[in-house]
């Protein structure tokens, strides 16, 4: 299978985890793709890459970037760069995605995806980082959607900033529909206002996790639970309207077996079915119309 | 208000007690008074993030750091148990930030922080097996490289094996410790929950390969130990021998120079 493919017939994923390597490499399921964080990867050899390479000979790959700290004040490292070129020559992910997020700062990497308040000087910033990458991996990268915790004093509508970043780097997006529940619920916006707003024709991905609730009741974007139902509503309302995108389901806590997460798994599977099913038939009913409505091309030309 | 100075307030931020954002003067948090300019914007940014909701980028950092170091140290975990191993590794994290996002490669400086815990001190090998730990990381992510075997060192011409250089293999690391640092390592890593035989409190010393891309360990003596130094340093087949020999002139060298090669200590000759 080519690594095109996940483009090509937009179907769903799942992230790999290690302890599912053998029944990740064995499983046949049709569309199947597996999204890893490449910067568990960046190493000189050993068995991790070879796994890896197993598991791509079987599915395509999907690179899913979580260190490049992309919206903050500092180009990304070049040698974090460097690694993950040569793991994209290598492996030929079928897509690349990264976070609008900061976490490394002055020589150290904090482990979270770090929130920036959304003015001019952050969208420059952000279109010089995310151009610089793709510089530098000489292809297009997909950006994705922060959770929110906290409340920032924002010039730009986020919608608008991912907007003019794609627009001015070039860059795709990810939107990531649990990052917007749980930011919804958390800095108080409308999630389907959201995602009904969100520019079909940026999105190159899409991200669907589990959430928790803490002591204080804030939603926390913690991927160690199935994915909740208001999150799947979101979901079918968002691929409803932009049509099947390839679609992961991540897990990173609580990680159950292989079998339960390819359940969950089946359910975004049957969502992209109808989805493309819808699609192909509302194409053919305008296609339909214009044929009914308007003379044909030649007589057109013709008049 | 700068980027930069909203970045150098949060981290200020993040590495601040919870307690002084409870309902005190967030301005205690600000770590930047060098920066005389900056430094309104910084407090700006400091009252900005003062909010409960920090709380959860703390936790995802801190969180983020142990769950790490618990995964790359498992063994030290298993002598200390989750509780004590959290705390320490916390008091970690908060002096030692993950240098890269790899953070298979994180904890390098953990084994003398370790060291110098004075909580563990009643653990007086912690630190030595959280060495091996870290070795055994090292090795499982080192770069490839064939492994020099017997049947190759048998064909090179014996008038010039004197002259040979043996090169360590990418994945070797190797140490000689004054207590029996490998076998507490290997009970508690690979069978914790065996009885094992008492323990002969002696020196030993470690060797971690990786010869068929399975890390492999196994415990060396004090011979083996000199002669994987003299090779580290470059020294010829004679050389390390030499040295072999001074460390222990007792030594059964043929019976340790055929366990380092089995254990896939050098590269093998072709490789270079």
């Amino acid at each position: 299978m080519v690594g095109g493919a996940v483009n090509a017939t937009p179907a769903a994923g799942l992230g790999l985890k290690p302890e599912h390597f053998v029944e990740a490499e064995r499983c046949v399921a049709d569309g199947l793709w597996f999204e890893v964080h490449p910067e568990n990867y960046m190493v000189d050899g050993g068995p991790r890459l070879k796994w890896l390479e197993r598991i791509r000979a079987a599915h395509p790959l999907s690179f899913h970037g979580v260190g490049s700290s992309l919206a903050g004040s500092e180009l990304p490292n070049e040698d974090h760069m460097a690694r993950l070129a040569r793991l994209v020559e290598r492996f030929e992910p079928a897509l690349v995605s990264e976070h609008l997020a900061w976490s490394t700062f002055e020589g150290r990497y904090r482990p979270d995806l770090l929130p920036v308040p959304r003015d001019g000087e952050a969208l420059d910033l952000a279109v010089t980082n995310v151009s610089r990458l793709q510089d530098r991996l000489r292809r297009r990268v997909a950006i994705e959607n922060p959770s929110h915790y906290l409340d920032l004093p924002h010039e730009y509508d986020e919608i608008e900033f991912l907007t003019l970043l794609a627009e001015r780097s070039g860059c795709a997006l990810l939107l990531d529909v649990n990052n917007v529940y749980v930011g919804a619920s958390n800095v108080g916006f409308d999630a389907r206002a959201y995602v009904d707003a969100f520019p079909a024709r940026l999105v190159a991905e899409v991200h669907l996790a589990g959430h928790r609730f803490d002591a204080s009741g804030l939603a926390i974007d913690s991927h160690d639970a199935a994915v909740a139902e208001p999150v799947w509503a979101l979901y079918r309302r968002l691929i409803e309207r932009i049509g099947p995108r390839p679609t992961l389901i991540e897990r990173d806590g609580n990680v159950p077996a292989f079998d339960e997460l390819m359940a969950e798994r089946a359910v975004a599977q049957s969502l992209l079915a109808r989805s493309a099913v819808a699609q192909t038939a509302s194409t053919q009913s305008v296609f339909a119309q214009s044929l009914a409505g308007r003379p044909a091309i030649s007589e057109e030309r013709a008049a | 208000m700068s980027v930069a100075t909203y970045q150098r307030a949060f981290a200020a931020a993040l590495r601040a007690d919870e307690r002084e954002f409870g309902g005190g003067d967030p301005a205690c948090a600000a770590g930047d008074r060098e920066h005389e300019a900056g430094k309104e914007t910084h407090l700006a940014w400091s009252r900005v993030l003062a909010q409960a909701a920090l709380a959860v980028h703390r936790n995802n950092v801190m969180v983020g750091c142990i769950d790490a170091l618990a995964a790359n140290f498992p063994t030290v975990v298993r002598l200390v148990g989750d509780a004590f191993f959290r705390d320490m590794a916390a008091e970690f994290a908060r002096a030692n930030l993950p240098a890269r996002p790899s953070l298979f490669d994180y904890g390098a400086e953990f084994a003398d922080f370790v060291a110098g815990f004075e909580p563990a001190a009643a653990l007086p090998y912690l630190a030595d097996v959280a060495r091996v730990d870290r070795w055994w990381l090292e090795a499982h992510v080192a770069a490839d490289a064939d492994v020099l075997t017997g049947a190759a060192l048998a064909a090179v011409d014996p008038a010039s094996l004197d002259d040979v250089q043996l090169r360590l293999h990418p994945a070797v690391r190797f140490g000689w410790f004054e207590q029996p640092i490998h076998t507490i390592w290997r009970r508690n890593r690979t069978a914790p929950d065996a009885i094992a035989d008492e323990l002969d409190w002696r020196a030993e010393g470690a060797l971690v390969t990786r010869p068929c891309d399975d890390v492999a360990t196994g415990k060396i003596n004090r011979a083996a130990a000199a002669f994987l130094a003299a090779c580290a340093d470059g020294a010829t087949l004679a050389a390390a021998t030499v040295r072999a020999l001074e460390s222990d002139p007792q030594a059964d060298l043929a019976a340790t120079f055929a366990q380092l090669v089995g254990a896939g200590a050098f590269t093998a000759l072709e490789d270079r």
